[in-house]
C-alpha cells in the first residue's frame, strides 16, 4: 500500500499541476509533491530491512484475461535506484526555478508525470509493467525536450524517440517471447526467473533485451542520439536524462536481463565488454576535444556510464554493488555539472569553454561546489565518485587486466579533460564578458549545497548506502551461478 | 433484427422529415434512432438468435454491430454545420449514412453468403452515392467514379467466389460450408480453391488492403471529409468483421491453404501502407495510408486463428475508430478555418485550441500503439496472437512498420505543438467538444484497463 502511495503520488501531483496550477504556481506545486515522494521514500527507508527480500509487495489482477498483473515491490536493487529518483527529482525540479517556462504547469506535470513511469520501471515485478514503465517515463521526457528544448529540438528529439522505442519494441518482442514460454501463463519475474531457456534462446531474447538497455545508456554504439539530445534539451529535461534516465537501462540489465538469460549474457559478456570499454575510451577521447561544455559533459556521462556496465557483467560482486553506488554518485554528480554549466549559461549566454575564464574570481561560491562536484566526478577519495569507480575498476581488472587498466586510464584522463576545463572556466583572469558575473543564490545555493553535501556525506562515509543492496545483489548472483550451474 | 428494423424505419423518418424542411429535427431524430438501436443491440446481448437461417444475430455480431453504432453516432455528432456548408440536402446525407449502417448490420451478421452480398451492396450503393455527393467538386466526382467501378469490379469477384463455394457445396449458409469442408478434409472440392481466393481478392478490396488499395487514398481524399471518416473507421470494422466471420468460420479447415496468400497481402499492406503514408503532405491522405497498413495488422488475427481471434479483431477495431474519428473531427475543424488539409495547417494548433491539440495527440499516440492508449493494447494483442504461433519474422517485420507508423504520427503532434501556426482563433462547437472528450477518454480507459472490452466475444 505504501507503495502504491510512493508510485502515484507524483501522478497525482502532475494531474493536479496541470489542471489547477497557474503559470508561477506551478514550479512550487511540483516541488511540494516531489518533497511530499521524497518524504514517503524516508518512510520506506526507514521500516526497510536490508535483507535479500522483496517488500512492501503489492500484487493485484491488472488485465486478467492477457495474465497481466499489477505487481510491484522493492528489494535493496530497486531501493537504490528509488532514492535516486525521489532524491533527484525534486533537486532539479528546485534547480529550475530560476527559469519561466511557457506552460510551466504542463512542463512540470510532465515531471511528475515523468517520475511515476520511473518509479514503475524500478519497482515492477511484472514484465508487462515494467514495459508500461519504461515507456511512460519516454513519453513525457520527449515532450519536455521537443517543447523547450532549444535548436534543432524536433529533429533531435525525433531521432532520440525513434531509436529508444526501437529498442524497447524488441524488448516487447522478448517479453511477449518470454511470456509465452511460461507455463504459469503471466510476466511474473519471479516466474521467468525460473524458465529454463536453452542456449540459442538465451542469446536471442539476450539481445532483444539489451538493445534496448544498451540505447539507453546508452552503450557504445548505440549512443549516437544522446550528445545532441543532452545539448539541446532545457537543463531540467538532460538532468532527468542524464542523472535517473538512464539508469532504467542499467537496472534492466541487473533486474531482467542477468537473471533471466544468464547463459546468454555470460556467452556475450567478452563483446559487451569490449563495447563497454571501448566507449569509455571513445567517449573520452571524444569528451577531450568539446568546446561546449555542456557536450562534454554529455561524452563524459558515456564514459562513465560505460564503466558502469563494464562492472555490472563481470557478474561479480564488486562489480554490482559499484554499479549500484555508482548509479546514484554518477546521477547527483552529472545533475551537479548540468546546474553549474545552466548557471553560467543563464548568465552569460554561453557554454563555450574558451569565451569562458576567471569566474572563481567574482563567484568564489559558485566555484568552490564546482570543484567539489567535480572531485566527485573524477572520483577523488573522500567523494562520492571514489568507492563506486574503485570497486568497478576492481571487478573489471578483475575479470581482464588490460580492460581494467585501459579503463583506469581513462578515467586518469577524464580527470585531465574535467580539471582543464575547469581550469578555463574558473581560473585565470576574467574576461569583458564574465567581469560581471554575479555569484549564486536562492534556490541555486540550495540545490549546490545540497549536492555538495550528498557528494561529501556518501565518500566519508558510504557504508549504509553499501548495505541497502548489500545483501540483494548476493542473492541476485547466487541465482544466476544457480542457474548457469544447473545448465552445465 | 430490430435493429435493422429501427435503424431503417430512422432512415425513412429522417429522409420524409427532410422533405418538410424541418432541418432542425434531423439531428436529434437521428440520434435518437441510433440510441434505440444501440438499446437494442446491448438488449440482446447473450441471446443469439438465427432469423430464417439468414442472419445469426450472436455475440460476435452485437459487438461489431454496437461499435458500427456508436461510430456513426459520433460522425453525426459532427455534422453540425459540416452539411450545410457543403449541401441543400441534408436529409439524404443522414439517410444515406443510415442505409449503409443497415447494410453494415447485415454484414456483420450474416449466416448467409447472399446475405453477405446484400449486406455489403447495401453499404456500397449508398457509399458511392456518398463519396460523390458535392456534385459541383471534381475531386468528389472523381472519389465516387473510382469507387464504384472499383466497387463493382471487387463485387464481381466476390459474386464469382460465392459462386464456387456454392458449386462445390451446393449451399450458401456458411455453417454448410463449414460442415462441409471439415467432413470432407481429405478430399475437398477443387471449386472451393478458386472461390475461397477470389472471395479473399473481394473482401481485401473492401477493407482496402494492397494490392487492392488503388481506390482508397483517392477516395478518402476526395470524398467529403465526414464520409471519409465514416469509411475509414465503420465501414472498415464492417469489413473486417465480414472477413472474419468468414474465414475464420467457414473456411477455417482450409486455413493452411489460404494462409500464405494472406500473409502475403499482410506484408504488403503493412509496408505499403506505412512506407506510402512517410511521403504524405496532406492529412486526409496521410491517414488514408495510416488506414491501409492498419487493415494489415488486423489480419493478423486471420494469420493465426485461435479462440481470440475475433476479440482481437474487436479491441483493435474499436481503438482504431474512436483515434480515428478524433483525428477527422480535428480535421474538418481546422479546415473549416483554414480550408486546407494538409498536414501543415495544423501548425500552431496547441495554441488556438489546447483542447482539439491534446485530443488529437492522444489520438495519434494511440494510431502509433504507445502504452496506456487503447492503440497499444489492440496491437499488442495483434503481436501475442502471431508471436503464438512463432510468426517472429511477421512480428519484426511488423515491428519495425510501427517503427515508421511513430514517425510519421509524430509528425502531426510535431505540427501541433511545435511549429508556429497562423493566430486564427479556431471555435469548436460543443457537438465537436463532446465528440473530442468522449473518445479521448475512451481511448485512454481501454488502454489503461482493456479488461472492458477484451475477450468480450
Amino acid at each position: 500500500m505504501e507503495l502504491l502511495i510512493l508510485i502515484f503520488l507524483p501522478l497525482v501531483g502532475a494531474i493536479a499541476t496541470a489542471l489547477f496550477a497557474k503559470q508561477n504556481t506551478a514550479k512550487v506545486a511540483a516541488l511540494l509533491f516531489s518533497i511530499l515522494s521524497l518524504g514517503v521514500t524516508v518512510g520506506l527507508l526507514c521500516s526497510f530491512t536490508p535483507d535479500a527480500s522483496t517488500q512492501f509487495v503489492v500484487n493485484f489482477p491488472w488485465i486478467q484475461q492477457l495474465g497481466i498483473n499489477f505487481h510491484v515491490g522493492i528489494d535493496g536493487i530497486s531501493m537504490i535506484t528509488v532514492l535516486l529518483t525521489n532524491v533527484l527529482t525534486p533537486l532539479i525540479i528546485l534547480a529550475s526555478f530560476k527559469h519561466e517556462y511557457k506552460n510551466a504547469n504542463a512542463f512540470y506535470a510532465l515531471v511528475l508525470f515523468m517520475q511515476t513511469g520511473l518509479l514503475l520501471v524500478f519497482t515492477a515485478l511484472d514484465a508487462f509493467l515494467f514495459y508500461i514503465g519504461w515507456e511512460a517515463a519516454l513519453i513525457p521526457i520527449y515532450f519536455i525536450c521537443a517543447t523547450w528544448g532549444g535548436k534543432d529540438r524536433i529533429k533531435v528529439n525525433m531521432k532520440f524517440f525513434v531509436y529508444t522505442i526501437a529498442g524497447s519494441l524488441f524488448m516487447l518482442l522478448g517479453i511477449i517471447y518470454l511470456y509465452l514460454q511460461n507455463p504459469a501463463n503471466n510476466f511474473g519475474l519471479a516466474e521467468f526467473y525460473k524458465l529454463e531457456l536453452d542456449a540459442t534462446q538465451q542469446g536471442w531474447i539476450f539481445w532483444a533485451f539489451f538493445i534496448a538497455f544498451a540505447i539507453k545508456m546508452p552503450i557504445f554504439p548505440f549512443h549516437t542520439w544522446q550528445p545532441d539530445t543532452y545539448t539541446t534539451a532545457p537543463t531540467p529535461g538532460t538532468m532527468l536524462l542524464s542523472g535517473i534516465m538512464l539508469k532504467m537501462g542499467i537496472y534492466g540489465v541487473i533486474r531482467w536481463l542477468l537473471p533471466i538469460v544468464p547463459q546468454g549474457v555470460q556467452d556475450w559478456t567478452g563483446l559487451v565488454m569490449v563495447l563497454a570499454i571501448v566507449g569509455v575510451v571513445y567517449a573520452a577521447i571524444i569528451a577531450f576535444m568539446q568546446k561546449d561544455a555542456k557536450r562534454l559533459v554529455a561524452y563524459s556521462s558515456i564514459s562513465h556510464v560505460g564503466l558502469i556496465a563494464a562492472g555490472i557483467f563481470t557478474l561479480s560482486q564488486q562489480g554490482l554493488q559499484g554499479s549500484m553506488i555508482q548509479m546514484l554518485s554518477h546521477g547527483i554528480n552529472v545533475i551537479g555539472l548540468f546546474f553549474v554549466l545552466d548557471i553560467i549559461k543563464s548568465r552569460l549566454e554561453t557554454n563555450k569553454v574558451d569565451e569562458l575564464g576567471g569566474l572563481a574570481k567574482v563567484a568564489p561560491q559558485l566555484a568552490i561546489t564546482f570543484l567539489i562536484i567535480l572531485l566527485g566526478t573524477v572520483a577523488l577519495p573522500g567523494t562520492n565518485g571514489f568507492i563506486g569507480e574503485f570497486l568497478l575498476l576492481m571487478s573489471v581488472y578483475n575479470y581482464n587486466a588490460w580492460l581494467g587498466a585501459v579503463a583506469g586510464l581513462t578515467i586518469i584522463f577524464g580527470a585531465v579533460y574535467m580539471f582543464r576545463s575547469y581550469q578555463k572556466i574558473m581560473l585565470g583572469e576574467t574576461n569583458s564578458l564574465t567581469a560581471s558575473f554575479k555569484d549564486i543564490n536562492g534556490t541555486e545555493k540550495v540545490v549546490l549545497y545540497t549536492i555538495c553535501a550528498l557528494i561529501i556525506a556518501i565518500g566519508v562515509y558510504p557504508k549504509p548506502l553499501m548495505q541497502i543492496s548489500e545483501a540483494s545483489v548476493q542473492h541476485l548472483l547466487e541465482q544466476i551461478n544457480h542457474k548457469l550451474t544447473g545448465i552445465n | 433484427m430490430n435493429i435493422i428494423i429501427t435503424i431503417a424505419v430512422t432512415a425513412l423518418v429522417v429522409l420524409y422529415t427532410g422533405l418538410f424542411k424541418a432541418k432542425k429535427a434531423l439531428l436529434p431524430i437521428t440520434l435518437l434512432g441510433l440510441l434505440v438501436a444501440l438499446g437494442f443491440t446491448i438488449c440482446s446481448w447473450d441471446q443469439p438468435t438465427v432469423y430464417f437461417g439468414m442472419m445469426q444475430i450472436d455475440n460476435f455480431a452485437l459487438a461489431f454491430a454496437s461499435i458500427s453504432i456508436i461510430g456513426t453516432l459520433f460522425i453525426f455528432l459532427l455534422t453540425q454545420r459540416y452539411f450545410a456548408e457543403n449541401s441543400q440536402n441534408i436529409a439524404e446525407y443522414f439517410t444515406l449514412i443510415l442505409f449503409a449502417l443497415c447494410g453494415i448490420i447485415i454484414m456483420v451478421s450474416y449466416k448467409n453468403l447472399s446475405m453477405l452480398f446484400i449486406g455489403i451492396e447495401i453499404m456500397s450503393v449508398c457509399l458511392y452515392i456518398l463519396a460523390g455527393i458535392r456534385k459541383q467538386n471534381f475531386a468528389s466526382n472523381e472519389a465516387s467514379l473510382k469507387y464504384f467501378l472499383m466497387g463493382a469490379f471487387s463485387t464481381g469477384f466476390l459474386l464469382f467466389g460465392i459462386a464456387l463455394i456454392y458449386g462445390a457445396t451446393g449451399s450458401f449458409d456458411i455453417d454448410v460450408i463449414q460442415t462441409n469442408l471439415v467432413n470432407n478434409v481429405t478430399n475437398v472440392s477443387p471449386l472451393f480453391y478458386p472461390g475461397i481466393i477470389l472471395m479473399m481478392v473481394g473482401l481485401c478490396f473492401k477493407v482496402g488492403a494492397a494490392p487492392f488499395h488503388f481506390w482508397t487514398p483517392d477516395v478518402y481524399e476526395g470524398a467529403p471529409s465526414l464520409i471519409t471518416a465514416f469509411m475509414s473507421t465503420v465501414v472498415k470494422t464492417a469489413g473486417f468483421a465480414a472477413f472474419l466471420r468468414l474465414f475464420a468460420g467457414a473456411f477455417e479447415p482450409l486455413h493452411d491453404f489460404w494462409m500464405p496468400a494472406l500473409m502475403v497481402i499482410v506484408i504488403i499492406t503493412l509496408c505499403l501502407g506505412n512506407i506510402t503514408a512517410l511521403y504524405q503532405k496532406n492529412f486526409k491522405r496521410m491517414l488514408a495510408y495510416s488506414s491501409i497498413s492498419h487493415a494489415g495488422y488486423l489480419l493478423f488475427s486471420l494469420i493465426v486463428l485461435t479462440a481470440h481471434s475475433a476479440s482481437n479483431v474487436l479491441v483493435y477495431a474499436a481503438a482504431y475508430t474512436f483515434a480515428s474519428i478524433v483525428a477527422f473531427a480535428v480535421l474538418i475543424n481546422v479546415k473549416q478555418k483554414t480550408g486546407s488539409d494538409d498536414i501543415e495547417s495544423f501548425n500552431g494548433l496547441a495554441k488556438r485550441n489546447p483542447l482539439a491539440a491534446l485530443a488529437l495527440t492522444i489520438a495519434m499516440l494511440s494510431l502509433a500503439g504507445i502504452p496506456l492508449t487503447a492503440g497499444f493494447i489492440g496491437k499488442y494483442v495483434m503481436f501475442l496472437n502471431v508471436m503464438e504461433n512463432y510468426q517472429i519474422i511477421l512480428v519484426v517485420i511488423a515491428i519495425l512498420n510501427a517503427l515508421v507508423g511513430f514517425y510519421y504520427y509524430f509528425r502531426v503532434i510535431i505540427a501541433v505543438y511545435f511549429k508556429e501556426g497562423k493566430e486564427v482563433e479556431l471555435d469548436t462547437p460543443v457537438q465537436y467538444k463532446v465528440v473530442l472528450v468522449i473518445s479521448t477518454i475512451v481511448i485512454l480507459v481501454l488502454g489503461i484497463y482493456p479488461s472492458l472490452i477484451l475477450n468480450l466475444i
